[in-house]
Formats: C-alpha cells, structure tokens, sequence
C-alpha cells in the first residue's frame, strides 16, 4: 500500500518479486544493488537460511529520485520460492503496490513455474487482491541456459493479462532494469490514476 | 489496488511530539513508529546510525511473523513483543490495529517504566489516527481529492527516474 507522507514530502512503494524457488529473484535484487549508486540504496536484507536460500525475504530500499518535489521510494522485496513456505509469502504479499513474477525458463521447470502462479493468485486473493488489477511484470528469468523453453511458448502458459514480458539473465543484469522499470511505472501510473486518494 | 495511506504535516507533528515525550519519558534511547507494511511514519532519539529503514523492515516482518503464529494457536494477535539484548533492548507495540511503536532502551531504563509510558503514549496516538481517519473520510465525503503529487504525473516524470 502506497504510503505518501506530507510531512517529509515522501512517496514509499511496495514492489515484490515472486516465482519458484531457484528462479532468480534474489539475483534480480542482488544485481539491483550491485549496480546503484550508493546514495540511492540502502542495505540489501537477506533472511536466508544458511546455505543461501531465502527464508522469510529480501529488501532492498530504492531512492528513485524525486517527482513533483516528492522523494519516490521503492521497497523491493522477495518471497521464499519454496513451496513449503507458503506462509511467509503470504505475509509479505501485505500491501503490495506492484508484483514482478521471475519465471525460470528451463523445461524442467515449467510446473514449478506454473505452481507458483497459481499460488500467487490464491495469496493476492485473501488479501482482497486481484491479480488482473495490480501492476505486474512477467520476467522470464535464465534465458542463457540450453534446456529453455521457447519464450512464445512460455509466454502462451504464463502469461496472465497482457502485462508486459522481459527476456531475463538476471546473473548478469540482462533484462533486469527493464523488469523493475516496468513495473515502477505501471505503480506510479496507477497513483496518477486514484489522484492519490 | 488500495487506496494510499496519507499523512499530513500537522498530525505529523503531533505523533512526532508525542513519540519525543515518550522517549524521554521512558528514559529510552530511540522510538519510532512503522506501518504494518514497513514503511517508517516518525523517529525520535539518539541513535544517530541506525538504519530505520532496514529496522521499519525487519519489524513489520517480525510483527506479521508472530500475528501470523498467533493466528495458528487461536489467537488474535499478540500486541506487544519484547526482545532483550546484552546491552539494547526492544519493546514492540501495535497502535490504533495498524501502527507499530518501537522503543530501544537499555539499562538505563527497565521494561516496566517503557511498558508504562507506552500505554500512554498510545492512548495519544489512537487519538490522532483516529483523527487522521475522520479527516479522510470527511474529505471523501465531500468529494475532494486528495493532493496528490501523482495526479498530474507524466510518463516523460517516470522515464526521468531511471535515466
């Protein structure tokens, strides 16, 4: 949920990336805070277990700069991708502003993907949201590896709503910029459309 | 998608005002006050270091983790949380079902003295939010919109943030 304080001349937004486990959303935050200067980032939190898969999140706070005199803040979070924490991802799903879906294009990962779709939307339901309403980007993650499937065939399964689709190798920051961009624009677009109440 | 949370200048200044007496009523070292989604509202202390933003994180998750435990054992929710350290200790505390108060002290405090001007402190902040709502609803009422800095961006504002 948006958060827009008079006070400091501050505008906070929530965006979460979701997907199955192992399928790069840390990586998309990782290299999001690898290649942003200093004074627009904040510490990048991992809650991981320790052999490095998520927990319970990872937040990076991102200063985007300022619109209309307003500072124009992103938290970016991830959720646990493992099945059985589904818990947890319900929780962080609370006040989501924006979603990107980091999608792992290898064959053998097609139900995981398609799993974790479902799941999403099951989750944005009981908090009362629709998928079809919420600003999201669909990333198909992992594009350099051999056993692909094709990014039309992907698109057909997972595609939700016509959201917009990004070729990911998120290692190596193809694809990422352009995913956060997207969706950043589509919350601030969306704010433009309440007139902020 | 929800309607934004909004926080005008002058209940700023008066959750401001009363997170300020709490800290030096209760002998504490840092309060501050986060949304249930993490985002920071107001801090007040001596703490001159401390990353509130990644503390307003963290919190709101360690909030949401244990209303959710406390939802799988039957309750509503706990409301109050306290972690003690070797040297700095955390009180955590709901206000007005959506806010969260936190205090930072340490030994030259104790947690009865913190418990007892947090219930204070919070009978003052339900007030005021209380208040923030009535001001809302007022204005929905009457059908004037809200000032957004947003209702005139362009997509030329959004591409100038990632250039």
């Amino acid at each position: 949920m948006t958060f827009i304080n008079y006070a400091s001349r501050e505008i906070n937004c929530k965006i979460v990336y979701y997907g199955p486990g192992l399928g790069g959303k840390t990586t998309n935050l990782q290299y999001i805070y690898d290649s942003t200067a200093a004074q627009a980032k904040g510490k990048l939190i991992s809650l991981a277990t320790e052999t490095d898969r998520t927990l319970f999140f990872d937040f990076l706070p991102l200063d985007l700069g300022t619109v209309r005199g307003f500072k124009t803040r992103f938290h970016l979070y991830t959720v646990p991708g493992q099945v059985f924490y589904d818990a947890s991802r319900k929780l962080i799903l609370k006040g989501v502003d924006g979603m990107v879906f980091v999608a792992d294009s290898q064959r053998e990962r097609m139900d995981a993907n398609i799993e974790s779709l479902f799941n999403l939307e099951a989750n944005l339901k009981q908090h009362g949201y629709d998928l079809s309403k919420v600003p999201y980007v669909l990333q198909l993650n992992k594009r350099d590896l051999p056993n692909v499937v094709s990014m039309a065939d992907l698109t057909a399964e997972l595609r939700r709503k016509g959201e917009p689709v990004f070729e990911g190798v998120a290692n190596r920051g193809i694809g990422v910029f352009d995913t956060l961009k997207a969706v950043a624009k589509q919350v601030l677009l969306e704010l433009r459309k309440n007139g902020g109440g | 998608m929800s309607t934004p949370v909004v926080l005008y200048e002058q209940e700023y200044e008066q959750l401001k005002r009363v997170i300020t007496r709490l800290c030096a009523d209760a002998n504490a070292k840092f309060v501050f006050l986060v949304d249930k989604n993490g985002q920071q509202i107001a801090a007040h202390g001596e703490m001159l270091n401390l990353d509130t933003t990644s503390l307003a994180s963290l919190t709101a998750g360690n909030v949401a983790a244990t209303d959710g435990l406390a939802h799988l054992i039957g309750e509503r929710g706990f409301p109050v949380l306290s972690h003690e350290g070797e040297r700095d200790n955390l009180h955590i505390s709901i206000v007005a079902a959506r806010v969260i108060l936190v205090v930072i002290f340490d030994e030259r405090s104790s947690l009865g003295l913190v418990r007892l001007r947090v219930k204070r402190a919070t009978g003052e902040m339900n007030s005021i939010f209380e208040l923030i709502d009535a001001k809302i609803d007022r204005e929905r009422d009457m059908g004037i919109a809200l000032d957004s800095p947003f209702a005139e961006i362009t997509e030329e504002d959004i591409d100038a943030l990632f250039s």
